[in-house]
């Protein structure tokens, strides 16, 4: 037999045992996997942010299929569609949920909040606001340093230059909630996306008295509660001089949107249209007072002067 | 002579900042009084003190105005004399809020309690139970920095024994003088305050630790423990942080203290000699915490000066005595160039734990350039504590709780030696105390 046949006889061989030997060890050894598992992968937008609360996307999936009901699971960026593809793969239900979106609660842009001191440590917002409130007075709001969007991973969010405060990109946000527990001051807040992506929200989280608060920033809630007597649905409430709106009472009628003397209740895609016309409806209602307290002076002074005369005779008399 | 190599030190770390001791001799001067002082009621580690005053109220100078509430908090009292005025959350050198009495200043009426000669008084009538209730009545506090309740640290716990006291007069931070002028114009007084904690503590033995740049205070005091018999007087090597608690032990008498302990657990105790002055006012004198030492210093101010000082005076109107605020400044810092906080606001109060005021021109006080870490292990070597400052800032940068646990980022003292000494400017204290209060956080959760 010359070499060459014996060398490849030799190779064929041993690799013939060795694949009836990795057959029976890997029968033996198989991990058995659910086979609706890849396809879930599948399904899942694969991002591995973390907005579910699970450790990425393969966690998501595998809790997914062990679970009996899915209602307590959601996964924020791909929203209804991707549950309800993932509930056909699993044969279950899924209930529809409101998406959510995340949303900016301070206003102090630089033009509003005064700089009091300069910060030149370390770019991040945890750690300045460890050492002080930040570069303005105000205690409570957006220290400015972008936390939040080094936090991003959809790039939905940026620093607007001219205010010095972040921007919430709406159609690229999937409300994964990175950017809220980024924040070391809870600026940001996951809302629902609303009907017709309207959504009303009190842009402030400062809890300071009125005069304080005013001027600490110039745009801040003093929680004079005119908001709070204007709305008729109760979605307003109050507390430690600070109103915040009720998003599942509020009913986007936004007439505190315009009574608020900061300016500060953001009506994000409420039209222009309806704000003015509330604006004229308001205008009107003032004026209407304003004549009727004309009107009330008039009559207490003409009742003055018919009780005049009496008190005049009465001194006379004495 | 000051880089005496024959003198005692700590052994790990260290660094060697610039002195800058420029009020060294100015005496200690009493500041006239405020037209109005602001006293934060969070001047302590530990609960917050209940309020005991209204608006309205007239106080006496050294009049009890909040109550400490629970073991671990201390008294306040009121500096002035005067009507109380607005009670209101006011920014304190923190950056923060917290609640503050205003206190309109109206003559100086002092409680008749308080004695207020001059006279020495050596004789210790007292037993160490009362001794310890004089001190925690008078509000006194740890005035090195950290303003631990002093009565806390002296109720050492059942099972514990202390066999030394050290009197920490180091003064390691660059600037401050306070402590140094204290020591060369209260020397009888601190070393009866020393008497008093040793009696408190029933320890034979006592140490007044302090640092070779002072030579004239060793000399006097040197002289002066001839009369206290127990009491020694040690010379230390000029090296940062010399007065840090745990490296002061270890100088004196190389006993280290285990990572997360405290000096009892390895027989000692150490006060400074701030607060070693207060608590012989507190037990011979009757007088609470009021006033203390500041220095007030810089390099382009007019005259950097010692103050004495009543707590809650704004910052504002030291730096006028002290010749008004340069207009190359920079920054005005809070305590040491080293540990020190920058105020965001000059109209903050002083507090029981302010040791300085420092006035920095802007050319010295800006961040040099971040550049990338080179992975020199400078900031290995300039550690106190044996960490690893490079490696925790980047666990810390990455959030990695339970890593930066493992390698002990809670024993760091924030003494600011790493970021000292690296090359690469990198702010790596900063990022430090960011991982040690996202571990707190976690543990509290």
């Amino acid at each position: 037999m010359n070499e060459v046949t014996a060398t490849v006889l030799i190779l064929v061989s041993l690799g013939a045992i060795a694949a009836v030997i990795l057959y029976f060890v890997s029968r033996k050894f198989r991990v058995k996997e659910d086979p609706r598992l890849p396809m879930v992968m599948e399904a899942l937008p694969n991002t591995n942010c973390g907005g579910c609360g699970l450790p990425g996307c393969a966690a998501f999936a595998e809790a997914l299929v062990k679970a009996d009901d899915l209602a307590p699971y959601h996964c924020p960026v791909g929203g209804n569609e991707v549950m309800k593809e993932v509930a056909e793969i699993l044969g279950k239900e899924v209930e529809e949920r409101d998406p959510y979106v995340a949303v900016v609660r301070c206003s102090g842009s630089f033009e509003h909040r005064k700089q009091t001191s300069v910060y030149d440590g370390a770019a991040n917002c945890t750690i300045a606001s460890e050492l002080y409130s930040g570069d303005h007075g105000c205690a409570y709001g957006c220290v400015g340093l972008g936390e939040c969007v080094d936090a991003c991973d959809f790039d939905a969010m940026y620093m607007d230059e001219t205010t010095g405060l972040p921007v919430v990109i709406e159609d690229k946000c999937t409300a994964c909630n990175a950017c809220v527990t980024a924040c070391p001051k809870d600026i940001l807040e996951l809302w629902p996306v609303g009907r017709k992506s309207q959504r009303i929200y009190v842009a402030c989280k400062n809890e300071e008295k009125s005069g304080v608060a005013r001027q600490e920033c110039s745009v801040a809630c003093t929680g004079c509660s005119k908001c709070l007597e204007e709305c008729k649905y109760d979605a307003i409430a109050v507390e430690k001089n600070l109103a915040t709106i009720d998003f599942e009472k509020c009913t986007l009628c936004a007439k505190c949107v315009i009574v608020c003397d900061s300016e500060n209740i953001k009506a994000d895609n409420v039209p222009a249209k309806t704000l003015e016309k509330l604006i004229e409806r308001q205008q009107k209602k003032l004026e209407k007072e304003k004549a009727e307290k004309e009107k009330n002076k008039q009559a207490a002074r003409t009742e003055k002067n018919v009780e005049s005369p009496t008190v005049k005779s009465e001194k006379d008399a004495i | 002579m000051l880089f005496d190599n024959r003198l005692k030190t700590f052994h790990k770390g260290g660094v060697h900042p610039d002195d800058n001791k420029l009020s060294a001799e100015a005496g200690i001067e009493e500041l006239p009084l405020p037209r109005s002082v602001t006293i934060p009621i969070y001047q302590h580690i530990g609960a917050p003190p209940k309020i005991v005053v209204e608006r309205g109220d007239m106080v006496k100078t050294g009049q009890v105005i909040a109550v400490h509430e629970g073991f671990v908090s201390a008294n306040i009292h009121s500096s002035v004399s005067g009507k109380v005025g607005k009670i209101d959350p006011v920014m304190d050198s923190s950056g923060y809020k917290h609640t503050a009495i205003n206190i309109r200043v109206k003559g100086d009426e002092w409680m008749e309690t308080i004695d207020r000669s001059e006279e020495l008084i050596i004789e210790i009538p007292y037993s160490p139970k009362e001794i310890i209730e004089k001190i925690m009545q008078a509000g006194v506090v740890g005035q090195g920095g950290a303003a631990f309740p002093s009565h806390v640290k002296l109720s050492v716990p059942e099972g514990k024994t202390v066999d030394t006291l050290v009197i920490n007069g180091v003064e390691c931070e660059p600037y401050l003088t306070a402590d140094h002028r204290l020591m060369l114009e209260k020397p009888r007084e601190i070393l009866v305050g020393t008497r008093i904690l040793m009696k408190a503590l029933g320890v034979d033995r006592a140490i007044v630790a302090i640092e070779n740049n002072k030579e004239d205070a060793i000399a006097l005091l040197s002289e002066m423990v001839k009369d206290h018999p127990g009491i020694t007087v040690e010379a230390l090597k000029v090296q940062y942080p010399q007065g840090g608690e745990k490296q002061l032990i270890e100088a004196l008498l190389g006993r280290e203290v285990p990572s997360g302990g405290l000096p009892h657990d390895v027989g000692a105790m150490v006060h400074n000699v701030g607060t070693t002055y207060s608590m012989y006012l507190a037990v011979q004198k009757n007088q609470p915490l009021i006033q203390r030492v500041v220095t007030v210093t810089g390099k382009s101010l007019q005259k950097p000066s010692n103050f004495l000082v009543r707590i809650g005076t704004p910052v504002i109107d030291l730096v006028a005595a002290a010749g008004g605020i340069p207009e190359d400044t920079g920054k005005v810092i809070s305590g040491g160039p080293m540990m020190g906080k920058a105020l965001a606001d000059l109209k903050v109060p002083i507090a029981k734990a302010t040791s300085g005021i420092l006035v920095i021109p802007a050319a010295e006080s800006k961040r040099a350039e971040v550049y990338q870490c080179l992975r020199c292990g400078k900031c290995i070597e300039a550690c106190p504590m044996g960490l690893e400052p490079y490696q925790l800032m980047l666990l810390a940068k990455g959030e990695n709780t339970d890593k930066t646990k493992e390698e002990n980022i809670l024993d760091c003292m924030e003494c600011g030696s790493c970021s000292f000494v690296c090359p690469s400017n990198r702010p790596i204290l900063d990022y430090i105390r960011f991982g040690k209060a996202k571990l707190k956080k976690a543990a509290k959760e």
